[in-house]
């Protein structure tokens, strides 16, 4: 509840937090805070000094070009969950915004913030990885991409080097008939998610599968692709009986987190049955 | 009575609560403050072989730096409530321990600087050699031949070893029964988690040589008792205690903590400078008290037709690795004594073993121990009726005490003495199944059932003793309380007619601002706006026992009553004077003092107090002023009582459990106002409800605390409930004059086993009759499916 020491600075530009990252060894980036900012309170994140560049404005906002779609590292999660933009064309993504902890978490915690502290139990991961995103990111040599897929490396742990700030989080924006669903088994204590499944479905004009994702935030320490279970989806007429029927058959989880109150081997289980749920729920949708 | 009593009126303390403006304890800075910050064992049982503070103190900002020898003077902390009647091994905290700590979180050393910043920068330069013991955290394993010894006093972690009632009769009750039924079950351990945690700034003044103590007390007048005659060993007069606003307690914050001793003798040690201390949310959850922890197990013994004619109970209660101020009394007296229930169960016998294990120290959580034996006998009910196939509501029917049994003594003694006082318990249940339209209801549940959901209904008959008291009953020939329990209050109508109210009782949270000037403004006819009720200060309030066990209103309010009453007496003498009337001729109503028979020549209470206050012209041999000071000590405990409803649904597939509906349907006799009543049931719910499905502290088997924090206790949250239905039937308390019965407890004492008993009947189709709280989702999961028939 009492940070240890630490020197603060405010970045007014993308540019000034590269050169104030360079200047300060070991210094943290200030998003929202409400991820780092409990951490240091508990004395287990302690920064000598922190970088605040929640005032960057061009970090900021949801913008549509060209079938894409760009969200601002800085954008909080009630804006996420709030904008017209995604709400008609990658709905995912503010279903997903919409469940992240609690009114006033979703007001000050960002979507880069989310992503880059990458919690195992947060709820933007597996919704960004289950749309195909791309993170943007920019350090001292310049910009570069990287796939959502390949972002997430361990527990805590991402492709983001010390010397970066993430700029952005790109996902292409929906089309045809298409339909997605973001449901969580929520934690009883952290209020996390415990399970949350992400699910894309898109149908052929005869009403088969064309394509289908499916990702799992709280089960494993980094988001899970459930593609065994929508490659073996993809042209298949949607029934009920066959959702079900490719998720018992191809829904393979290994090394699953547990705590106290939801075991390794519960969670699979729930994630198995959220799998389905979301399935349907995106197939309904579409 | 006049206006004022059963009016639902909001609350007067709320304007400054809910704009900010309260001052609780860390909103008080006194001038040169230094900052505490306590370094805590990260063992939960070691020696201590020595302590090295010489680095935390050469860092700047740092003033002092302590360790448990610096306080060597001070004695152990006392335990006040020890099991009556039979030998406690009883080991308390010290001030800061010096060569042992048997739980994480112990205090060892403390560093006061300049900030609470420094301080804890500090804690990381303190170099403790620790030689790390074997742990035992469960309390029956702690008995067990092998288990590490915490104590040398107490041989097998046995602190005392407690029973009530008759063991011979019980027994021949389960050999002739025509069915006997046998349970274990664990009452897990909670966190009592209010809101603002503790904390306290102690100032000795070097001139005066005596010590103010802000504390979040519960039980101000205790404290200073306590602190000076048992641990420093002063004069009583030297130590004055002040509770500010305290942000609730649940019972936490009765007791005598270490920390409270802790700033007094620093901030002597320090010439005077205030030192003040303020518990991390980490540090509430590891070092102060927790509730519950039992281990039991319990045969109950029944008739074919539902009759209960026997309940055999042993108890293996988990006490910590200290004793906290009253922890002895808890799973004794306000247990085992408690295990009749609302039944008019005829033979009776527990047995208790208090335990010392490598946890924190658990004493009493909202209900303190009624909650225990009220899960036990509302689930022996249940597992009555699963196993003859009868309707839970029945099976309590055909068990409850009839009205017409009242005084009733529960059976085998185990009251030891006391009777209820008065309960129409098939009334309250009547009403509930009326509410819930019941018939309905399980034709619902089998339309559910049929289509494959899981629907469950939930009773809970309770009765709960509250108004705890009578101090020859409760006191150390009795019960071995170690003081006496009645409670204080001073009333004054002033020259202007405003009355102030002092009482011996703390308020955090249950509204004695509005209550107590309820009571009063109602006998003296005035308005609620003219009395202002102080109370939380040794200085000007008369000594009181505290805020605990529902007593502040049958037994404080209680006090008020009898005050008034004197000055009412004494009114009517001096409003027969100015009426120039003789004082038997003469009345009082609705605030006015009048010759019988002619109201409108009538002098008000205002003008009767001023005539007093003022003194010109007074009866002979009439004191002046209208102000009189009464202790109370009742006849009897009061019992409170009802039936609640719970129906909740589970999710087949995840383990689910949603609250459907929740319905209270409570006695607490008569009610002071229905508005708090009714805000103190639903809060009480909630933390029994939340005992039922969410909360436990786990501890694992290196005496860590796995539930450390809020990320991992599952506290519940607003979305997690339905409405809480709330319904009363009102049967007052012959014990006292107001016929208040209480109502501070009733909650939490009835709504486990309500949410229990819902869930294992929704899951009686896979033929499950008992799962151990909580029922997280995860074990009600493992419940169904691996029941055998859980996967279709
Ligand atoms: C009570 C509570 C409940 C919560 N519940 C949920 C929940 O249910 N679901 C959920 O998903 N989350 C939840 N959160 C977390 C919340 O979403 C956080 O806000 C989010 O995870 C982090 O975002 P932030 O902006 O607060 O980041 P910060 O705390 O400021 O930063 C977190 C980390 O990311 C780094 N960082 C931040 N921004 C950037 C950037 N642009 N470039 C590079 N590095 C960066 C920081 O250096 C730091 O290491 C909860 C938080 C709280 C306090």
């Amino acid at each position: 509840m009492y940070p240890a020491k630490f020197d603060y600075y405010r970045a007014a530009s993308v540019q000034e937090a590269i050169q104030l990252l360079q200047d300060h060894e070991d210094a943290k980036l200030l998003a929202g805070g409400h991820s780092l900012i409990p951490a240091m309170k508990l004395r287990l994140a302690q920064p000598p000094a922190i970088i605040d560049i929640g005032r960057i404005a061009e970090l900021k906002g949801v913008s549509h070009d060209n079938g894409s779609i760009k969200i601002g590292a800085l954008t909080v999660h009630a804006d996420v969950a709030a904008s017209n933009v995604l709400k008609s064309n990658c709905p995912l993504l503010a279903e997903a915004a919409s469940n992240v902890g609690d009114r006033q978490v979703r007001h000050k915690g960002t979507i880069g913030g989310n992503i880059a502290h990458a919690d195992p139990a947060s709820d933007m991961p597996a919704a960004i990885l289950a749309l195909g995103g791309t993170i943007h990111l920019i350090g001292p040599s310049g910009s570069r991409q990287v796939a959502a897929a390949d972002f997430f490396i361990d527990l805590l742990a991402t492709d983001l080097h010390e010397d970066e700030l993430l700029t952005a989080i790109e996902v292409p924006a929906q089309s045809g008939k298409t339909g997605s669903c973001y449901l969580k088994f929520e934690h009883p204590a952290s209020g996390y998610a415990v399970c949350g499944a992400a699910a894309v479905v898109t149908l052929n004009d005869d009403g088969a599968c064309a394509g289908a994702s499916l990702c799992f935030n709280g089960v494993t320490a980094t988001p899970h692709n459930a593609s065994a279970v929508t490659d073996a989806l993809v042209g298949q007429a949607l029934d009920d009986a066959a959702i079900d029927k490719a998720v018992d058959a191809n829904l393979s989880i290994s090394d699953p987190m547990g705590d106290m109150h939801a075991s390794g081997p519960y969670r699979i289980e729930l994630a198995k049955t959220f799998a389905k749920r979301a399935l349907k729920l995106a197939r309904d949708r579409a | 009575m006049g206006k004022a009593i059963g009016q639902a009126i909001k609350r007067k303390e709320d304007p400054r609560l809910i704009t900010g403006q309260a001052k609780y304890l860390d909103d008080i800075q006194l001038p040169g403050m230094v900052h505490a910050a306590v370094l805590r064992s990260p063992y939960a049982h070691a020696k201590i072989n020595s302590i090295d503070t010489s680095e935390a103190e050469s860092l700047p900002g740092v003033v002092g730096v302590f360790t448990g020898k610096d306080f060597a003077d001070l004695n152990p902390l006392p335990c006040a409530w020890q099991a009556g009647g039979v030998n406690n091994n009883a080991n308390t905290p010290r001030t800061l321990e010096i060569d042992k700590v048997t739980f994480t979180g112990a205090g060892v050393a403390v560093v006061v600087a300049e900030s609470r910043y420094i301080a804890e920068d500090a804690l990381a330069l303190i170099h403790v050699d620790y030689e790390v013991l074997p742990v035992v955290v469960d309390a029956k394993k702690a008995t067990e031949p092998g288990a590490p010894q915490l104590h040398e006093n107490a041989p097998n972690n046995i602190c005392m070893e407690w029973s009530c009632g008759d063991e011979a009769a019980t027994d021949q009750a389960l050999a002739d029964a025509d069915v006997v039924i046998k349970q274990s079950l664990r009452n897990q351990r909670l966190i009592p988690t209010p809101m603002e945690p503790r904390g306290a700034i102690g100032v000795f003044s070097p001139v005066a040589e005596d010590y103010t103590v802000y504390m979040t007390s519960q039980a101000p007048h205790v404290m200073r008792l306590l602190m000076t005659a048992f641990v420093f060993g002063i004069p009583e007069n030297k130590l004055r205690c002040i509770s500010p606003q305290v942000g609730g307690g649940f019972g936490a914050k009765i007791f005598l903590y270490p920390e409270y001793c802790m700033v007094a003798a620093v901030s002597k040690k320090l010439g005077g400078l205030p030192v003040k201390w303020m518990e991390t949310r980490r540090e509430n959850y590891i070092a102060t008290t927790h509730g519950r922890d039992h281990v039991t197990e319990f045969e109950v013994a029944a008739k074919n037709d539902g009759t209960i004619t026997g309940l055999k109970v042993e108890t293996y209660a988990n006490l910590g690795g200290t004793l906290s101020t009253i922890a002895g009394g808890i799973p004794t007296t306000l247990y085992g004594r408690l295990l009749s229930g609302v039944y008019k169960f005829p033979n009776i016998y527990c047995k208790v073993y208090g335990t010392y294990t490598n946890t924190g120290m658990v004493d009493a959580y909202r209900g303190a121990g009624r909650p225990e034996a009220s899960y036990l006998v509302e689930r022996a009910i249940d597992l009555v009726a699963q196993k003859l196939n009868m309707d839970p509501a029945e099976v309590r029917r055909v068990n409850y005490i009839p009205p017409e049994a009242f005084p009733y003594a529960p059976a085998s003694n185990i009251l030891n003495g006391l009777k209820y006082d008065s309960g129409e318990y098939e009334g309250a249940l009547n009403k509930a199944l009326e509410l819930v339209d019941y018939k309905n209801l399980r034709q619902e549940q089998a339309a559910a059932r049929e289509a494959g959901r899981l629907m469950g209904i939930g009773f809970s008959s309770y009765v709960e003793i509250c108004g705890v008291a009578p101090s020859a009953w409760i006191g150390l020939n009795g019960e071995g309380w170690g003081a006496g329990l009645w409670e204080s209050a001073n009333v004054r109508v002033h020259l202007t007619g405003q009355v102030v109210v002092t009482t011996g009782s703390q308020s955090h949270g249950q509204g004695h601002e509005t209550t107590m000037a309820q009571i009063a403004a109602d006998l003296l006819g005035m308005d609620v706006a003219d009395v202002r009720v102080e109370h939380s200060d040794t200085l000007g309030t008369p000594f009181g026992y505290g805020t605990y066990g529902s007593r502040s209103a049958a037994v404080g309010g209680v006090a008020i009553h009898n005050s008034v009453q004197k000055i009412i007496e004494k009114a009517k003498k001096i409003g027969a004077h100015m009426l120039e009337a003789a004082p038997e001729d003469v009345t009082f109503e609705d605030g006015k003092v009048f010759v019988k028979g002619s109201p409108d020549k009538a002098k008000t209470i205002q003008e009767v107090a001023l005539a007093a206050a003022v003194a010109y012209d007074l009866p002979e041999g009439t004191e002046p002023f209208l102000d009189d000071t009464t202790y109370y000590d009742p006849p009897n405990c009061t019992y409170p009582f009802g039936t609640h409803v719970c129906i909740v649904e589970v999710d087949k597939d995840t383990g689910h459990v949603a609250i459907k509906r929740y319905l209270a349907v409570d006695d607490v006799g008569k009610k002071i106002n229905p508005l708090i009543v009714d805000g103190q049931i639903h809060g009480g719910v909630v933390q029994g409800l939340a005992q039922g499905l969410w909360e436990g502290a786990v501890y694992d088997d290196n005496g860590q605390l796995v539930s450390g924090s809020l990320m991992d206790y599952a506290l519940p949250k607003a979305h997690f409930l339905p409405m809480i239905e709330t319904d009363s039937t009102e049967t007052p308390s012959p014990v006292n004059p107001l016929g208040i019965k209480g109502a501070g407890e009733a909650g939490t004492i009835a709504s486990a086993q309500a949410v229990v008993n819902a869930v294992v009947d929704a899951l009686a189709p896979y033929g499950i009759t008992h799962l151990d709280m909580p029922l997280t989702s995860q074990k009600v999961w493992e419940a169904i499916h691996s029941s055998g028939n859980g996967r279709e």
